[in-house]
């Protein structure tokens, strides 16, 4: 085997992934080839660096610690012949900082340019070249697994777990220790660990992100959670537009499988666990666990009736642990560190880091980790780099389509499932969409109305009809050819669905609507009347002609 | 009654030749041991299988909010005329299909356009045009 003495990571986000980082990786390896230098060193698409978007694309070459940004194709030639062939490092091309002293620095990679985060499940990503499991070992990885076989019963790790806190991060935030508890001491010899990759929450992406920036440490998760159940086999459900991590997944695995940390005797003990990869075929409502399986098992993705839960009855009637994939990549973590140091982080109530994605009128949009608890102001001050062109802020939709729209009020409440519950928001999946004034909260419920009436499997009728109900009344509303009566019908439905949907993709889909109506009623409200105060519905219908039922100050109290 | 292979085995077809046709439906069910049924029901849930012929190249746009908010809306619009369809239609010479499709979860470059398998990230109307011609 020819020994590496370089890594050379591009930067692989989608920002650079839109100005060409790709092409710029096959120009790093042609160049490496003309300088016979491919057996020595590795080149690899990373995930995000942690640079500000006009630094990039990047590329970082350990083992120097040196950060190229923004790079294009026509600084290739001289990167890889002076830094790689000569071992001369390209003042000119290389990130610099001004920290507050005013001096310029260069930006050890490892830092990155961003402010600091706190980074638990992305402690690697973007460090270590994800195709290599080398990389994830000299990182620590697969240290966890190691303590846990040989010095933990399976009981003492979901112990651990409990104690951790740790909520499931897919949304719902439901206690993964109670979880594993649950399948662990659920009747039956064969017992299954099924990894949710079926991220299909608009504005969500963050499991992708985690799984091609550090796939292993979604492995080592699924490993440890089969051994505290008592499972020998685990599946990753991953939803079919997601291409280079399923790849990036399937490396892994048979990496690991090589390695003997996957197959049988693992650690030399009897603890035997295999994994594999499964491909969804585009569906939101798979992203829900019965449903999931029920995908899995290869029919139509509708949701089951629960109870049972598939903690008791899940793939193929076995009992089966259902978590996301950010949930599992914190396993490794907490057992390697242990349950107080986890605690140490985030909120008593809801301990660790959550991963964001923020987008809208942010000025940097993407990936963040940062510990629970963390306010949406110094979200967008800090890590969003302010509102674009100085906007003020309106609302944010907090979750994915799913979520909450909240308004300014909320931007000191430091962010958990807690307290965000508490006050009638709530978490999900960590989308952060941000807005100014110039979003329609109407406009903007329309458009995610017709997403759930898309997305509805059709299943039970309070989400198939209710969905489709509310988006005719939304576009009523858009094209002002609504009354306050339709409001007051909207609310009914939305309530409806809330209660009587059959999983919850019906019942999120009511969300938006209520908390829409709760913090931004008079919008609703001045639609009816014919106005739309952002200027962004198209108001082309004729005002209608029907009775008012109820008066405007009746509407505007009614909760 | 299910059978653990059907949606791979029908992302095989769908990938093999573009759609997934009715005698490929029975073909596949009479060897599942399943009934035509529960096949086509598989076949027609799922987004990414298509039931009828589609074009050369299928044109999907991200409808959701995140998008939306960034300037979807424009985007859109440039699809529409550049191709002279509406979502869910297919140009009669074959070349062209244009599909709405859900979040594909890469918002951070959003309003986000995918032609066949290629994702375009911060798309605006000009870029559109450009992209589009350039399959030609």
């Amino acid at each position: 085997m020819p020994t590496l003495r370089s890594h050379i990571l591009i930067s692989g986000d989608p920002v650079s992934l839109a100005r060409g980082a790709e092409a710029i990786k096959g120009a790093v390896e042609s160049e490496l080839a003309y300088y016979a230098l491919t057996d020595e060193v590795a080149v690899a698409l990373s995930g995000n660096l942690r640079l500000a978007p006009e630094q990039l694309p990047a590329a970082v070459i350990y083992p120097d610690d040196v950060t190229y940004g923004p790079i294009t194709l026509n600084d290739v030639p001289l990167i890889v012949s002076e830094h790689l062939y000569k071992g001369r490092i390209v003042d000119a091309l290389q990130i610099t900082t001004k920290p507050l002293t005013g001096a310029i620095v260069r930006v050890p990679a490892r830092e990155g340019a961003l402010f600091a985060q706190q980074r638990v499940v992305l402690a690697r990503a973007g460090i270590i070249n994800p195709e290599s499991i080398e990389d994830y070992v000299a990182h620590d990885g697969y240290a966890a697994l190691g303590h846990a076989l040989t010095r933990m019963t399976p009981a003492q790790v979901v112990q651990e777990i409990t104690d951790a806190g740790l909520q499931g991060r897919g949304g719902a935030g439901f206690p993964v220790g109670k979880k594993l508890n649950l399948v662990a001491k659920a009747p039956g010899e064969e017992k299954f660990v099924l990894c949710n990759a079926d991220e299909s929450e608009p504005g969500t992406f963050k499991d992708r992100l985690i799984i091609e920036g550090d796939p292993h440490s979604v492995l080592e998760g699924m490993l440890l959670a089969g051994y505290a159940i008592g499972a020998r086999v685990g599946y990753i459900y991953i939803r079919g537009e997601y291409h280079l991590a399923r790849e990036r997944l399937e490396q892994a695995i048979r990496q690991a499988r090589a390695m003997g940390l996957l197959g049988e005797g693992i650690f030399a003990t009897d603890f035997t666990f295999d994994i594999h990869v499964h491909s969804g075929a585009g569906a939101y409502i798979c992203g829900e666990e019965s449903a999931l399986i029920e995908s899995f098992e290869g029919k139509r993705g509708e949701p089951r009736i629960r109870p049972p839960f598939p903690t008791t009855v899940g793939v193929w009637g076995r009992p089966t642990a259902v978590n996301n994939v950010e949930s599992l990549a914190n396993l490794p973590p907490i057992v390697k560190n242990g349950a107080s140091w986890y605690r140490s982080i985030g909120t008593a109530k809801c301990p660790g880091t959550k991963v964001y994605t923020m987008l809208g009128d942010v000025n940097v949009t993407g990936l963040i980790e940062v510990p629970m608890g963390t306010t949406l102001r110094t979200v967008i001050e800090v890590y969003g780099g302010g509102m674009k062109q100085g906007k003020p802020f309106k609302l944010a939709q907090t979750g994915g389509s799913a979520g909450a729209i909240i308004d300014a009020s909320f931007l000191d409440v430091p962010m958990d499932f807690a307290e965000l519950a508490a006050r009638g928001g709530g978490l999900g999946s960590g989308a952060l969409l941000i807005a100014g004034p110039d979003t329609c909260v109407v406009d903007l419920a329309h458009v995610l109305l017709r997403f759930f009436a898309s997305e509805s499997c059709g299943k039970c009728v309070p989400c198939r009809i209710g969905t489709t109900r509310a988006k005719e009344i939304l576009a009523r509303l858009a094209d002002a050819r609504a009354t306050l009566d339709d409001i007051h019908q909207l609310e009914r439905i939305a309530n409806n669905m809330q209660a009587a949907a059959f999983c919850g993709l019906g019942q999120a889909a009511a969300v938006p609507i209520l908390t829409g109506l709760r913090f931004f009623r008079n919008e609703f409200v001045a639609h009816a009347e014919q106005h739309c105060l952002a200027g962004v519905c198209p108001m082309r219908g004729e005002p209608p002609a029907a009775k008012r039922r109820f008066g405007r100050k009746e509407l505007a109290t009614a909760a | 009654m299910a059978n653990k292979d059907l949606v791979a085995r029908l992302t095989d077809i769908n990938k093999r030749i573009g759609y997934i046709p009715r005698g490929e439906v029975e073909k596949l069910a009479k060897e599942l041991c399943l009934p035509a049924a529960k096949v086509f029901g598989a076949a027609t849930f799922y987004s990414l299988f298509s039931t009828r012929p589609r074009g050369a190249h299928v044109v999907r746009f991200c409808q959701d909010a995140p998008c939306h908010v960034a300037g979807g809306r424009a985007v859109l619009d440039a699809i529409r005329t550049t191709l002279g369809l509406e979502p869910g239609q297919t140009s009669p010479d074959g070349r062209w299909t244009f599909e709405m499709t859900s979040c594909i979860g890469v918002c951070g470059v959003g309003p986000v356009i995918m032609v066949d398998d290629d994702v375009f990230g911060n798309v605006n109307p000009e870029r559109v045009r450009e992209i589009l011609k350039n399959k030609n």
